[in-house]
């Protein structure tokens, strides 16, 4: 059961194969077996799970809310969740029980589905191989001796070991992107203002857009239905008719322009991946989409650019903590000054810190125009490549991250290393663009991601173009062997 | 040496909306500390704000009725500091593009001359909470209530050059708030407050004085004494041969008493920067000729009105256009009194004036303007004379009656002018007192006046202040020949 999608699942629902509670009986006893050594759960909602699922059970009598409906997923721990703890991975908010339900929450629990816990990732979503977690590393299930990437990590984790048929995630930077793609699984990114923000803890809000992370195009289709939406409670989101996103999935590829950006295949990325990916975009070819070489010239300043907007966004985002009301507080502060330094001493990690820092210098008197109003001009350079690019094609291709899993603790002391990891996906963040990223072969046993980028609002397009690759594939429904 | 004083003000004005600026709570004052902070006021993680619209339109109202531009694109900015109060760790506020733009307002000077006083420009903001230093053992207690309550901040150019002249400018943006019905501007609960800067200078030269900022003044009294204080504190200092330093000051209204807080060196970096959660506010044209379409007529328009239409003088009509609540009280007396002369006195002088004594606020007059035009009436048919009013006046204060009428009806203080009557009560004052008589009829024309009060104030004496005094004379000059 636990390696069916989640078309898989519902059809075995509707036929009676298996209920909503064996179903999420099934989930929670693996995620008992396997989470100690993955680690991609910070809470199992048992109880909770299993009201849910009888409830579910309850409801496909009389008719269930949606095909999704009876069907368990994972929420990243970043979305507040009533009744349970939501931490964002940080010692800051280990108390923290949040008093209402986010949107997209909300949304999914209205389609019926089943939450069986909230998965690790980095702090505050602040990292790419989920090391920074107050939690713990999560473990790469396809070599537990490797970063699952992130901050993402723990849901990516858990749909690839087994532990859950689908999860939510964040992307702020490639953090559904390039977990995915470590951990052959399809991971999109949607435009900035389709899926609501409201009761996602804020990471850098300008770029922060939640999203499906699941095994297939088709899941992330019927899951993305179920996330996107208008909120009134999130001034950014976008009033706007949502497509069905299934009903365009088979479409034809034929006539399609791709274009291959050549700067994404300059220095930095690995041979072997830039081999798979190769690979890959022969297969569009094959399906009669055409390649063409594209240049995004200024996506060289996208790690620079990303690093004055995310932390200075950041940087007033999290002030918030400051143990008056809620989250972590220090021990007798003997001032006010005392409180809030020992504070955010002890309650946030170091990276988060390291963020809080940039991003205060960044906007402070006197560096405000050289950093914070400069990289808004890059970025708007940046999103005027794409502009121009999409004029001579439909669908951008390249690599999600420039090398496979890497070893946990390998780049942790050497952040700029590890903010290359970032280098394909930032720019799609910056644009507000959807990105995707699809399983394309194994590395060493390792996985490797395809990325795909569209036009504002082409999520269908591009989930189309994933779905005909899958048909023609079998990369993604490639599992670990150590969580069979 | 003469000095100059300049002043430029800061003034905060909460929004009467019914809900926050940035939130679905309640603005009422008063509740239970906490109660109406919801999850967004407390700033709780995955909180978003949504821009209340009404504190929007309020802001363009104001906008136009100072003669500003209306921001086509005005953008929020995050205002960043760290205060218990402050639940974000920034205020969500206004710094590149305010949503008004330069205006300006005219104030009346003691002379009588007008002066222009300029306006910066206005942003729109939210209130942070209360921290509350009393009963809580060493430790400080926070109330959100009040934080996100929509503010407007209205920052003048330094225009003013003496305290009074800040007190006529505060009074103006007071007035010009209520007309507009945008807030309550009741300074008691904080609704109206203001920072002011001051700096001195010696008269007749350009350059602009160091300034200091004083913070928080929530009454007129209080703004002219603590700007006063503060010009004198700088001219001491500087016939002293000392400098001004550049700091914020607090002012202790109890000691009469100001103190340096902070110094420039140690001011935030606020770091502002536009905040990515809010989306420009795009306004337009249509809204603006709509909300122009529903200004209510203005007090310096009304002033004109009240001029012309009912004869004021200039000084009696900016009195009683101060508040828009005394211009249309004012207005109600003098339809139902049918006279507007006599219904601004009765309202300035016997209403205004105890009023004043009693220390009520206008709003709280326990006699209403049916009351006071039904009693102008009175006067104005004979009915009872200008004394017996007062004693009306006094017993529709008191709530002794419904109408002046009543009053009158209840208490027999309905004016003898019944000339049979009268002129028993003359017959009888004369016989009582024929030594006066005799002198009376002795006298000169001269004198002859002057004695004619003392039959005058028997009469007025035997017939409890009832008797009309115009017939009185009439009889007294006829019987005494």
């Amino acid at each position: 059961m636990h390696s069916k999608t989640l078309r898989e699942l519902a059809d075995g629902l509707d036929s009676g194969q298996f209920s909503s509670e064996e179903l999420t009986r099934h989930f929670l006893a693996r995620i008992n077996e396997h989470n100690p050594t993955v680690n991609a759960y910070i809470t199992v909602m048992e109880e909770q799970a299993i009201a849910q699922a009888k409830a579910a059970d309850a409801r496909r009598a009389n008719g269930k809310a949606s095909v999704l409906d009876g069907i368990p997923l994972a929420h990243k721990d970043i979305f507040c969740t009533e009744g349970v703890r939501t931490s964002c991975a940080s010692k800051m908010l280990d108390n923290f029980i949040a008093p209402y339900n986010a949107t997209i929450v909300e949304k999914i629990a209205t389609a019926g589905m089943v939450t069986l816990g909230k998965t690790n990732m980095d702090e505050f979503a602040m990292g790419s191989s989920n090391e920074t977690s107050w939690y713990g590393p999560v473990r790469n299930p396809w070599n537990t001796d490797c970063v699952p990437g992130g901050s993402s990590g723990g849901s990516a984790a858990a749909v690839a070991a087994g532990l859950a048929p689908a999860s939510t995630g964040t992307d702020t930077g490639g953090s559904i992107r390039q977990p995915a793609a470590l951990c052959n699984l399809t991971g999109l990114k949607p435009t900035y203002g389709l899926v609501s923000r409201y009761g996602m803890i804020a990471f850098a809000s300008s770029l922060d857009q939640a999203g499906p992370m699941t095994r297939t195009a088709e899941d992330s289709a019927l899951l993305l239905q179920a996330m996107a939406g208008f909120d009134e409670k999130d001034s950014t989101s976008l009033k706007r008719d949502i497509p069905d996103y299934n009903a365009t999935l088979n479409d034809s590829l034929e006539g399609k322009v791709i274009g291959v950006p050549k700067e994404f295949f300059a220095e930095g990325l690995s041979d072997e991946i830039a081999t798979k990916v190769r690979d890959a975009l022969a297969e569009f070819e094959k399906q009669g989409a055409t390649l063409k070489e594209i240049s995004l010239p200024h996506s060289h300043l996208s790690i620079p650019c990303y690093y004055v907007i995310a932390p200075a966004e950041a940087s007033t985002n999290l002030s918030r903590y400051d143990g008056v009301r809620y989250g972590h507080r220090c021990e007798n502060p003997q001032d006010l000054a005392d409180l809030y330094t020992r504070t955010r001493e002890e309650g946030f990690g170091d990276e988060v810190k390291r963020r809080i820092l940039v991003g205060t210098y960044a906007l402070s008197a006197g560096f405000y125009d050289a950093y914070y109003r400069k990289a808004q001009r890059i970025r708007r350079l940046i999103k005027q490549d794409f502009i121009e690019a999409f004029k001579e094609v439909d669908i951008i291709a390249g690599p999600t991250s420039p090398n496979p899993a890497f070893g946990i603790g390998e780049k942790v002391n050497d952040p700029l290393t590890m903010y290359l990891e970032d280098m394909y996906t930032i720019a799609v963040n910056l644009a507000g663009i959807p990105g995707l990223s699809i399983p394309a072969g194994l590395v060493d046993g390792k996985p490797v991601g395809l990325q795909l980028i569209g036009k504002d609002f082409c999520e269908a397009e591009l989930l189309n173009a994933a779905h005909r690759f899958q048909l023609a594939t079998d990369w993604h429904q490639q599992t670990p062997a150590a969580f069979a | 040496m003469e000095w100059e004083t300049v002043i430029g003000l800061e003034v905060h004005v909460q929004l009467s909306t019914q809900s926050k600026i940035f939130s679905g709570a309640s603005t009422a004052f008063g509740a239970e500390p906490n109660t109406q902070a919801c999850a967004v006021d407390l700033a709780l993680p995955g909180t978003l704000p949504v821009l209340n619209e009404e504190a929007v339109k309020s802001a363009i109202k104001f906008g136009l009725a100072v003669n500003a531009e209306i921001c086509r694109e005005s953008v929020f900015e995050r205002k960043n500091y760290f205060y218990p109060d402050l639940p974000k760790g920034y205020q969500t506020s206004q710094m590149d593009a305010p949503i008004v733009g330069p205006g300006w307002l005219d104030i009346q000077l003691e002379s009588g001359e007008t002066k222009r006083i300029r306006i910066h420009h206005a942003h729109l903001e939210e209130d942070a909470g209360k921290s509350l230093h009393e009963d809580f053992h060493g430790m400080s207690g926070i109330d959100l209530n009040r934080a996100g309550t929509p503010l407007i901040e209205i920052v003048s150019e330094p225009d003013m050059r003496s305290a009074e002249e800040a007190v006529a400018y505060l009074k103006k943006i007071h007035s010009i708030v209520t007309y507009l019905g945008i807030s309550d501007g009741d300074m008691s609960q904080g609704s109206l407050r203001c920072d002011a800067n001051v700096s001195v200078r010696i008269k007749g030269t350009d350059e602009l004085g160091t300034r200091t900022e004083t913070k928080n003044l929530n009454s007129f009294r209080f703004i002219e004494k603590a700007i006063q204080l503060e010009a004198q504190r700088q001219i001491d200092v500087l016939e002293d041969g000392g400098s001004i330093t550049q700091e914020t000051r607090l002012y202790d209204s109890e000691r009469n008493e100001g103190r340096a807080m902070r110094s420039k060196e140690e001011a935030n970096d606020y770091r502002y920067f536009p905040c990515p959660d809010l989306l420009p506010v795009a306004i337009e044209q249509s809204l603006i000729d709509e909300l122009k379409a529903t200004l209510p007529e203005l007090p310096d328009a009304k002033q004109e009105r009240f001029q012309s239409e009912y004869g004021l003088s200039a000084y009696d009509a900016g009195i009683l256009t101060s508040e828009r609540a005394i211009a249309d009280y004012f207005e109600a007396v003098a339809k139902a009194a049918g006279d507007a002369k006599l219904a601004a006195n009765w309202v300035m002088v016997e209403l205004m004036g105890r009023l004043n004594k009693e220390g009520i606020e206008f709003s709280e007059t326990p006699v209403s303007a049916e009351q006071l035009g039904g009693l102008i009436q009175r006067i104005r048919d004979n009915t009872i004379s200008g004394k017996i009013a007062k004693q009306v006046f006094e017993a529709l204060w008191n709530g002794e009656g419904d109408s002046a009428d009543a009053v009158i009806e209840a208490k027999g203080l309905k004016q003898m002018s019944d000339s049979g009557e009268l002129e028993k009560m003359v017959d009888q004052v004369l016989a009582d007192n024929p030594d006066q008589v005799e002198q009376y009829k002795a006298a000169d024309e001269g004198k002859r006046k002057k004695m004619l009060g003392f039959f005058v104030g028997q009469i007025m004496k035997a017939s409890k202040g009832q008797a009309n005094p115009g017939m009185v004379n009439q009889l007294l000059n006829k019987k005494l020949g």
